[in-house]
């Protein structure tokens, strides 16, 4: 009888003998992992997009800053508020404060119409009215280059992913929105969210250029801390002169991108699961071919006592082997080609243009090999699994 | 490995049936044969009689639709698959037309591939190697792949690769069909040499009368039966 270790060994044998035949079947061998590596780099390079603008919609977002909302509204773009209504919000307790007073910045925005600096179309930008209490609330936010904006005067400083995207937006030009021009004077980050995105004004100034009179749509809030939240929160929502909704910043950023990330995870997939099919027929087609080329090999190495269970396992090795150099190389290219790539999509969620990076996170990767070692079981399994039915003496029949 | 009579292969009451879609071919229609130990059968035909048919019911590769077949008193007919492959790997040697070396290996390598199957050290199977194919004549070509060997050179590779084992039979499917005839006499030479000298017991399938009559004794198949008369 055969042992365990005879199995094994003669595994090693025979997987051994098919991978020594590669070199001359190098041409299919080569195009079937090709085809895989093709697959691969187009799944992370779907998903990527997906990881990067998640990261751009959550990368702001700061535990410890609330967004306050009027309540029955999930965007900003619905809420609205009064002076009151925004100084009452304002001396809620929890809130962090600075010199100038507590870390509530009232805020409205309107959207605006641009040519995007590559094709010259014009695409949605957030044009977001703020006072400069704004640049105390969010965290991470550099004035990179440039300088604020004077209050009462019409000048804006654009988030350098909006800078990127779209035309005019540099030093020292105007850019004309409505019947009146803007000066850029200053160009700030936020370690690449959302906010960069953004054109800021002075609230007040754009208030009167749209006639919004004294009306604000959200409130964003620095607190002492995260933990500080639940307190900031019960106090304002309790308020029976206040109607409001109370998220964290994250919490809002994350439900903004929801949709449109798994928008493009789904179209990933598809299109991954698509290729995927067609990779899975270039392996089996190798795997079938390889199979019919040793037909006889095969049949002799059985005929000489070697077990079917063997061929089959070491074609399967052969198969993923194959798969796996496809995916790692696909992979690999994904990663070189797309890590850090920018570029800038709608949100839907929020009408305007979002800028993000493509990210290739570690997770994508083994997704990726993943994904290749499955087409390269499916590629394999069904050729070695005839070439393991095959009657030894119909195999040493075939010439 | 014999038993009492000295009867080592006794295929009884055999018939083979092949199946191509819904069309039967009744290729041994109860055939019988008895080979005794130490002999060297020939076994001719016409084309498509079945000889390779029943050369592989005698070495386990194929299984009758009905009969029996027992080697050495053993019967390998009712064997299940894995048992099977491990009775071939220990008692038949195989030797075939178109030799069957594996291309991407040396000589020495094809002819150890029989032994991976079973426990021998690696010192000890180079020993096996080395003296098969010193028996089949060929110690200075070990290194060389096959195609870099002619014919009969490969068959003597593909014969040290059937004894290296010391199989209890040789099983040979027109050993000389694709050589010449001076490389053919010297492969005939070589199995006879290894029936008187070695004992071996071989069954060898052949067209050609010129190699039957190497054998000691030769049977003829056609239509499904044997005989020991060259049919009209
Ligand atoms: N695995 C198989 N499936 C279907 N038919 C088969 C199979 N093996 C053999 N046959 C058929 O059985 C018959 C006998 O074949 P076999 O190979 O035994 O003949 P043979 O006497 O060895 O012929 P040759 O001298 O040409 O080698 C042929 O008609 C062949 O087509
Ligand atoms: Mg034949």
């Amino acid at each position: 009888m055969t042992s365990p270790i005879n199995w094994i060994s003669q595994i090693l044998c025979v997987t051994a003998f098919n991978l020594r035949t590669l070199p001359a079947r190098k041409g299919a061998a080569a195009s079937a992992a090709i085809g895989i590596a093709g697959v691969v780099a187009v799944f992370v390079g779907v998903l990527s997009i997906a990881e990067g603008f998640r990261k751009a919609m959550t990368a702001s977002g700061s535990p410890d800053t609330a967004i306050v909302l009027r309540s029955g509204s999930n965007t900003e773009m619905t809420s609205g508020f009064s002076r009151d209504e925004t100084r009452l919000i304002a001396d809620a307790p929890g809130l962090a404060r600075s010199a100038d007073g507590a870390l509530a910045s009232a805020e409205l925005f309107v959207i605006i119409n641009l040519p995007k600096r590559f094709t010259g179309t014009d695409a949605n930008v957030p044009l977001r009215g703020l006072d400069w209490t704004a640049f105390d609330v969010r965290k991470d936010l550099k004035i990179a280059q440039g300088r604020r904006f004077e209050r009462g005067r019409n000048e804006i400083v654009v988030g350098a992913g909006a800078a990127r995207e779209f035309a005019g937006l540099d030093i020292g030009k105007k850019v004309r929105v409505g019947r009146n021009d803007w000066e850029v004077v200053g160009v700030f980050t936020s370690s690449g969210g959302i906010a960069e995105s953004e054109i800021w004004a002075d609230a007040t100034v754009l208030q009167s250029a749209y006639q919004r009179g004294a009306s604000w749509q959200s409130v964003y809030a620095r607190l002492t801390s995260a933990e500080a939240f639940q307190e900031f929160k019960d106090s304002l929502t309790t308020n029976p002169q206040l109607n409001v909704k109370v998220v964290r910043q994250t919490d809002y950023y994350a439900e903004q991108s929801t949709q449109m990330t798994r928008l493009i995870q789904t179209l990933g997939y598809a299109i991954a699961a698509l290729m995927g099919l067609g990779a899975v027929f270039g392996a089996l087609n190798t795997m079938y071919s390889a199979v019919s080329a040793r037909t006889r090999e095969i049949a002799t190495l059985r005929a000489l006592g070697f077990g079917a269970g063997p061929v089959v396992f070491s074609l399967l090795i052969e198969s993923l082997a194959l798969a796996l150099a496809g995916g790692v190389a696909g992979a690999a290219a994904a990663y070189f080609a797309f890590d850090g790539f920018s570029a800038a999509t709608m949100n839907w969620q929020s009408f305007s243009q979002v800028a993000f990076a493509f990210t290739v996170t570690p997770r994508l990767l083994i997704q990726a090999i993943i994904c290749s070692m499955v087409i390269g079981l499916i590629g394999g399994l069904f050729p070695a699994i005839r070439a393991a039915r095959l009657p030894i003496s119909a195999g040493l029949r075939e010439v | 490995m014999s038993n009492d009579n000295g009867v080592l292969v006794k295929v009884n009451n055999v018939e083979k049936v092949f199946r191509r879609g819904s069309e039967e071919i009744h290729v041994l229609t109860g055939l019988s044969l008895e080979v005794p130990s130490g002999d060297f059968l020939a076994l001719m035909g016409p084309s498509g009689s079945g000889k390779s048919t029943l050369l592989n019911l005698i070495g386990g590769l194929d299984r009758p639709t009905a009969g029996s077949v027992s080697i050495g008193g053993e019967r390998i007919d009712q064997m299940g698959d894995r048992a099977l492959a491990a009775w071939r790997a220990r008692h038949v040697g195989l030797v075939f037309q178109f030799y069957n070396l594996l291309p991407v290996l040396t000589a020495e390598r094809n002819v150890e591939l029989p032994l991976l199957l079973t426990h021998l050290s690696k010192a000890d199977r180079r020993k096996h190697v080395e003296a098969a194919l010193n028996v089949v004549g060929l110690s200075h070509r070990t290194k060389h792949y096959p195609r870099t060997l002619s014919g009969g050179e490969q068959q003597r590779v593909g014969i040290a690769r059937a004894i290296v084992t010391d199989p209890t039979i040789l099983l040979c499917d027109e050993p000389t069909g694709d050589l010449d005839r001076k490389s053919g006499d010297e492969i005939l030479s070589l199995l006879q040499a290894l029936n008187r000298e070695h004992g071996k017991t071989i069954v060898m399938v052949t067209h050609d009368p010129h190699a039957s009559g190497r054998a000691k004794r030769t049977v003829y198949l056609d239509k499904g039966r044997l005989s020991s008369m060259k049919p009209e």
